[in-house]
């Protein structure tokens, strides 16, 4: 993406940004709460217009090939959840279709087996755990074998064990599947753990961009959390400022 | 437009009537209920005779057609809100998805509900008042198709509306068709209408279905003037609220309100 901007009445919340992303990388995108990454996530998915600026997937621009870029583009949020009042299975199919599937049985027993929900196939969504969720929509986020994956905090609200077992699929979906991943979280070690390129983002600013390890050592910290505080901190921060003010009353 | 993607959000649809009584009932229920009810109010002016004319046929037909075109229109307010319900338009635009596709889908499900309705709807007819609306020949059926699409019309800016102005609007998928109603000469010719309504009625395509289908009843034959104004009107106001609905999208794109829809 290219000089991205954009604006809410008058109110920057994205305010220039450009970057690269390296195919096959997991490149994690940092910011705290109100800095502008979801969005630029939105952007990317075609869901909000930018003000201006570009954005390019694999080439071409999102503006001029929607359809075609987003069929090799996928997100996963546990903060979307797919349709309750669906069977887990009505809803993968309803995805395959969307992303033009041609063995849509094939590709659920496939990917089903792949995240071990085969058996949650014909419950209904809405009886699933938090974990099985998460697994839910990691299915269906690989249902078009994308070369692009968006995930925005995928282990938010999960126990350390299943985030654990998560972080280890996504770390096996990239080995195997080759997918480049874009990837939000709040949790700093896990950002440390799997991600090959941090970009920090405050204020609709890059703030920094690179390697964890050279990030950490660049800002002389012990890890990773004590960057983003660094980064976080280093600069005006409104919601920073609130919290002073009712820690001193 | 990609038929596997129009079919995806159709099953999606469907899939929910398989299980779902609430639904089944909106699709069966109130045809029914209605049904009855003017079915006896037709039976006690035939039976007395006061209206002078077929009184059966003619409201029968008239309720059978009002109620296919609020099924066309809910059809499409409808599917969307299930949509804003289920939080799940992330989900579908992160697809390749368009707003083209979407529409079609709901189009499409607006067909089914009107051939499940009117089903039953003249199934019951036939059995209950010995109404066979078949015998009226195949002359009903172009002016069943305008109702639909004007149903479309309604509910894709009755979704619009919802879309810029969020769910607080979403009582318009409900009501909207009642609006016009009074207007569309649905029980009575239009020049039972004061002058000054006249006017609003000739602007709409329902009042020359209304027109058109007891032409038909009384002559047997298609009144092709009715048709074509129909049509006409029809057409203009699918494009324009085809236009509108895409403005609206774009506007709810660019202030960011897409996924805020609750």
């Amino acid at each position: 993406m290219k000089n991205l901007v954009k604006k809410f009445n008058g109110v920057t919340a994205v305010d220039g940004i450009s970057f690269d992303i390296q195919e096959g990388h997991i490149t994690g995108l940092l910011g705290p709460n109100g800095a502008g990454k979801t969005t630029t996530i939105q952007m990317l998915l075609d869901l909000i217009t930018p003000t201006s600026g570009m954005i390019k997937i694999f080439g071409k621009e999102m503006k001029h090939h929607r359809e075609e870029l987003l069929g090799k583009v996928n997100f996963s949020s546990p903060y979307v959840a797919l349709p309750n009042n669906l069977k887990v299975w009505e809803n993968l199919a309803t995805f395959a279709r969307l992303y033009g599937v041609r063995d849509i049985q094939g590709k659920i027993d496939e990917l089903s087996d792949f995240f071990g929900i085969k058996d949650l196939l014909p419950k209904m969504t809405s009886t699933l755990s938090t974990g099985q969720l998460t697994r839910l929509n990691l299915t269906k986020a690989l249902l078009n074998d994308p070369k692009l994956l968006l995930l925005d905090e995928p282990t938010a609200s999960l126990d350390p064990d299943i985030a654990d077992r998560t972080r280890k699929l996504l770390q096996k979906i990239q080995k195997e599947k080759k997918v480049t991943i874009l990837y939000t979280s709040h949790n700093m070690a896990e950002v440390e753990e799997i991600c090959d390129r941090i970009i920090f983002i405050n204020h609709g600013k890059i703030q920094d961009d690179g390697m964890p390890a050279e990030l950490i050592k660049k800002y002389g910290r012990a890890d990773l959390n004590e960057v983003f505080l660094t980064i976080a901190r280093g600069q005006e921060n409104q919601e920073a400022k609130d919290f002073e003010t009712i820690l001193k009353k | 437009m990609k038929w596997h993607r129009i079919q995806g959000i159709l099953m999606r649809h469907l899939y929910l009537y398989q299980r779902s009584l609430p639904r089944l009932m909106d699709i069966f229920y109130w045809p029914v209920f209605n049904l009855f009810l003017w079915g006896f109010i037709s039976t006690f002016i035939d039976k007395f005779n006061i209206a002078g004319f077929n009184a059966i046929t003619v409201l029968l037909c008239a309720v059978i057609f009002w109620e296919l075109f609020g099924y066309s229109q809910h059809a499409v307010s409808i599917s969307f809100l299930e949509e804003v319900w289920e939080k799940n338009f992330l989900n579908l635009f992160v697809t390749p998805l368009t707003v083209n596709e979407f529409i079609a889908s709901s189009f499409l499900l607006g067909f089914i509900r009107i051939l499940m309705a009117g089903s039953v709807m003249a199934g019951l007819a036939f059995l209950l008042y010995h109404f066979n609306i078949f015998t009226l020949g195949f002359f009903l059926i172009p002016f069943v198709l305008n109702l639909l699409m004007f149903g479309w019309t309604i509910g894709l800016v009755s979704t619009a509306l919802i879309l810029r102005f969020g769910t607080s609007a979403q009582v318009l998928a409900f009501g909207f068709t009642a609006m016009f109603q009074p207007f569309s000469a649905v029980f009575y010719p239009v020049s039972a209408l004061p002058d000054s309504v006249q006017f609003i009625a000739y602007l709409l395509p329902s009042t020359y279905v209304f027109e058109g289908m007891r032409s038909v009843i009384a002559t047997g034959h298609l009144s092709l003037e009715n048709f074509l104004l129909a049509v006409g009107t029809n057409l203009v106001y699918l494009l324009l609220a085809f236009w509108y609905f895409h403005r609206m999208f774009a506007l709810v794109k660019e202030k960011g309100l897409l996924m805020k829809l609750d």
